[in-house]
């Protein structure tokens, strides 16, 4: 095949077994019954934050910025997507002033003024785009997008590098998490959207909300259906229709589905990257890494292509979210949290810096170990207690650092490397 | 900007040794005409001074480099020669004064303004991008590919290959062309460094201590690679090492405490006294 190819994914044949793998063998194996929904459903969360890695293995590995809020990206987009099932969850009928349905998990923690009742409740206008699915993709990654752009611009013009850089994003973690746990805002709080029911791909605009289309309808039909309004059920049907369009997320084959289009949008991903990373740009992003202020006297402006690489680590954090929800059916302010951005760096460290295979690898891993440690185990000798699992991340996370630093991937290529040889010499 | 210029500025004062500005009469600050000097130097400084601390690392009320010239810069530890270069490549910002390049000011911009303008910098270790090959190295250096869409979106034609081929020919980096420039010796990454500079075709080139820490044999090539560009662009060459500069045989600037001592050929420089003075100390 041709050469441009091969640079594009590295290694063809790793590329195509893994592709196999995803797309072949597990909904083989998921069809055989040898692996629950539930499992794949895992599986799909991981790759979620495997998307999350690549980003910052595009930042911090090719470009050197440690940025420590990816999280806070990842929940923009996850909240979007939250949002969106929010609106279109369970259970009906709390209708607002102005015909809308008020989400259940906003309804709980409305934010009442003094003197105000429940049924003063609004649904607030921000929430409202996102009724639609299209829509609340495209916002769902504009939104990260953009606000990985504005930081950017201030941040990177200004200078601001290395050290000072990381604690800035911390901060900004930080923040943004006092910021969504407050009721006030109306994303729910600490509660986080919850209450889902169905992806709506079908609603559009103009149909805005049930109570509003109850009424045109009956409008429309004016004269003709005074008589017996419920004559055929119509009404009732176009009260529950809510509920008939769009993909449960609680059936087996949409939460299959869920993880191929998980699946597809991570070598997506990738490819993206490791095209980023192959072009010319990706050799000024190294050599920002190598020697920023020496790039200037290049006549390169370093700011530009940093808000490039951020802005793009944005987007992707944003697309690991709106995935992350639906299979996950709760997003919370917990997300943001700042240890979470910074578990994003430790799966990076481990799979291996700079390389993009590395850090899905070191996604991956971490996380498929976190999900085993953290359950009773009863060995022969001795129980496993799940709080150990904080022991064992930080033990790993510096055996990494000190005796791989090339991480999981550099580990790998050395066994590659060395079975080789062995062969080689066999055969001599 | 020309009339600015005309306006009436305050004597300088202390103007530095006469020897120098003998050279500079006619364009002396409070007379400078913008379109006499602008046709005959491609940089001129005007009053230019920065300070450390309240220390004056750079002083110089009128000094340039003519068109196509070969200049070197000589001068004792801490007599401001890369400050200089810092000032006129944007890299430090003067406290006072100006600087004109190409006939248009340049003293407010940044150093990938002045790059884009025309000014190449070498500095005085090599700096090379030690993640990349000898010809990525290049391949940045290429001009009018600064943007961010141009380096995402289009890979480098035929013709600017075939010229980081020659180049790499050139200064016998060829077999070198896919090592990682962190694997080079210290001589080749000079020699990058200067291709680098070459690649980019800027009208001036600030070259700071070329022979530095090379071998003789790579300084002598090191001087003749110079000695042909000289041939195409305007140099500046700041320099240590004396053999090097009788060498490169042009005009010489002599620097110390941040003044323009005097300026002449290197025989001239030799038989001033306050020059010695300077060098071997008093």
């Amino acid at each position: 095949m041709n050469p441009q190819f091969d640079k594009l994914v590295g290694s063809r044949r790793a590329f195509f077994a893994l592709l196999l793998f995803t797309f072949v063998v597990m909904p083989v194996m998921y069809s055989a019954e040898m692996i629950t929904v539930g499992q794949i459903n895992m599986i799909g969360r991981y790759m979620c934050f495997a998307i999350l890695a690549l980003g910052l293995d595009l930042l911090w590995g090719y470009v050197g910025i440690l940025s420590l809020c990816q999280f806070t990206f990842f929940c923009l987009g996850g909240y979007a997507m939250g949002m969106h099932l929010a609106h279109h969850g369970g259970p009906e009928g709390i209708i607002d002033g102005n015909g809308w349905k008020i989400p259940a998990c906003l309804f709980v923690v409305y934010p009442y003024d003094v003197g105000e009742s429940s049924g003063d409740a609004l649904v607030p206008g921000f929430w409202k785009p996102f009724w639609n699915l299209p829509l609340t993709v495209a916002l769902g990654l504009l939104i990260p997008g953009l606000a990985s752009f504005v930081l950017g611009y201030f941040v990177f013009r200004s200078r601001v590098r290395g050290v000072y850089f990381a604690i800035l994003t911390q901060a900004i973690a930080v923040a943004s998490w006092l910021v969504f746990c407050r009721n006030d805002v109306k994303l729910c709080g600490t509660n986080g959207l919850v209450r889902f029911d169905v992806i709506a791909p079908a609603e559009s605009l103009t149909t805005f909300n049930p109570v509003d289309a109850k009424d045109k309808w009956i409008e429309s039909h004016e004269g003709s259906l005074d008589q017996d309004l419920n004559k055929d059920g119509k009404l009732d049907q176009l009260d529950y229709s809510i509920a008939d369009v769009g993909f449960s997320l609680s059936s087996d084959e949409v939460r299959f589905g869920l993880y191929l289009i998980t699946a597809a949008c991570l070598f997506g991903a990738f490819l993206l990257c490791r095209w980023v990373v192959n072009s010319r740009l990706g050799r000024v992003l190294l050599a920002i890494r190598d020697d920023e202020s020496t790039l200037c006297f290049f006549g390169y402006k370093p700011y530009v292509y940093k808000m490039f690489a951020f802005s793009l680590a944005g987007i992707l954090a944003g697309l690991a979210g709106m995935l992350y929800v639906p299979q996950m059916q709760i997003i919370t302010p917990s997300n943001m949290e700042a240890y979470r951005s910074l578990l994003v760096v430790v799966w990076v460290a481990v799979g291996g810096r700079g390389t993009l295979a590395g850090a899905v690898l070191g996604a991956l891993v971490v996380n498929l170990l976190y999900n085993y440690f953290t359950s009773q185990h009863d060995f022969y000798f001795f129980s496993w207690n799940p709080d150990y699992w904080q022991i064992l991340l930080g033990l790993m996370f510096v055996l990494v650092v000190l005796y791989l630093p090339n991480g999981l991937i550099g580990l790998l290529d050395k066994v590659r490397g060395s079975i080789g040889l062995l062969l080689r010499r066999n055969r001599s | 900007m020309t009339q600015s210029l005309e306006k009436e500025r305050p004597s300088s004062g202390d103007v530095g040794s006469v020897s120098y500005l003998e050279g500079y009469r006619e364009y002396l600050p409070s007379q400078v005409n913008h379109e006499a000097w602008s046709s005959r130097f491609v940089l001129f400084v005007e009053n230019l001074s920065v300070s450390f601390d309240g220390f004056k690392a750079v002083d110089i009320p009128c000094y340039g480099v003519g068109h196509g010239e070969l200049r070197v810069i000589i001068g004792p530890n801490g007599a401001g020669k890369t400050t200089f270069c810092d000032l006129v490549s944007g890299k430090t910002r003067p406290s006072a004064g100006q600087v004109f390049f190409d006939g248009k000011e340049i003293t407010t911009m940044d150093e990938s303004e002045i790059a884009l303008r025309g000014i190449g910098r070498k500095f005085q270790t090599p700096t090379v991008f030690d993640s990349l090959t000898t010809y990525e190295n290049l391949l940045l250096a290429l001009p009018g590919n600064q943007g961010w869409k141009d380096n995402l979106f289009r890979a480098e034609s035929k013709a600017e290959s075939a010229n980081i081929e020659e180049i790499l020919e050139k200064v016998s980096l060829a077999d070198q062309r896919d090592k990682l420039a962190k694997s080079l010796s210290h001589g080749q990454r000079q020699w990058l460094a200067i291709s680098a500079l070459i690649i980019a075709k800027p009208k001036l080139l600030l070259v700071d201590e070329p022979a530095a820490g090379l071998t003789d044999s790579e300084t002598e090539k090191t001087a003749e690679l110079l000695l042909e560009l000289a041939k195409e662009h305007t140099l500046v060459v700041i320099e240590h090492d004396m053999e090097f500069v009788r060498r490169l045989d042009s005009t010489v600037t002599v620097l110390n405490e941040g003044k323009v001592l005097a300026e002449g050929s290197m025989g001239e420089m030799e038989r001033n006294e306050e020059v010695m003075e300077a060098y071997l100390g008093r």
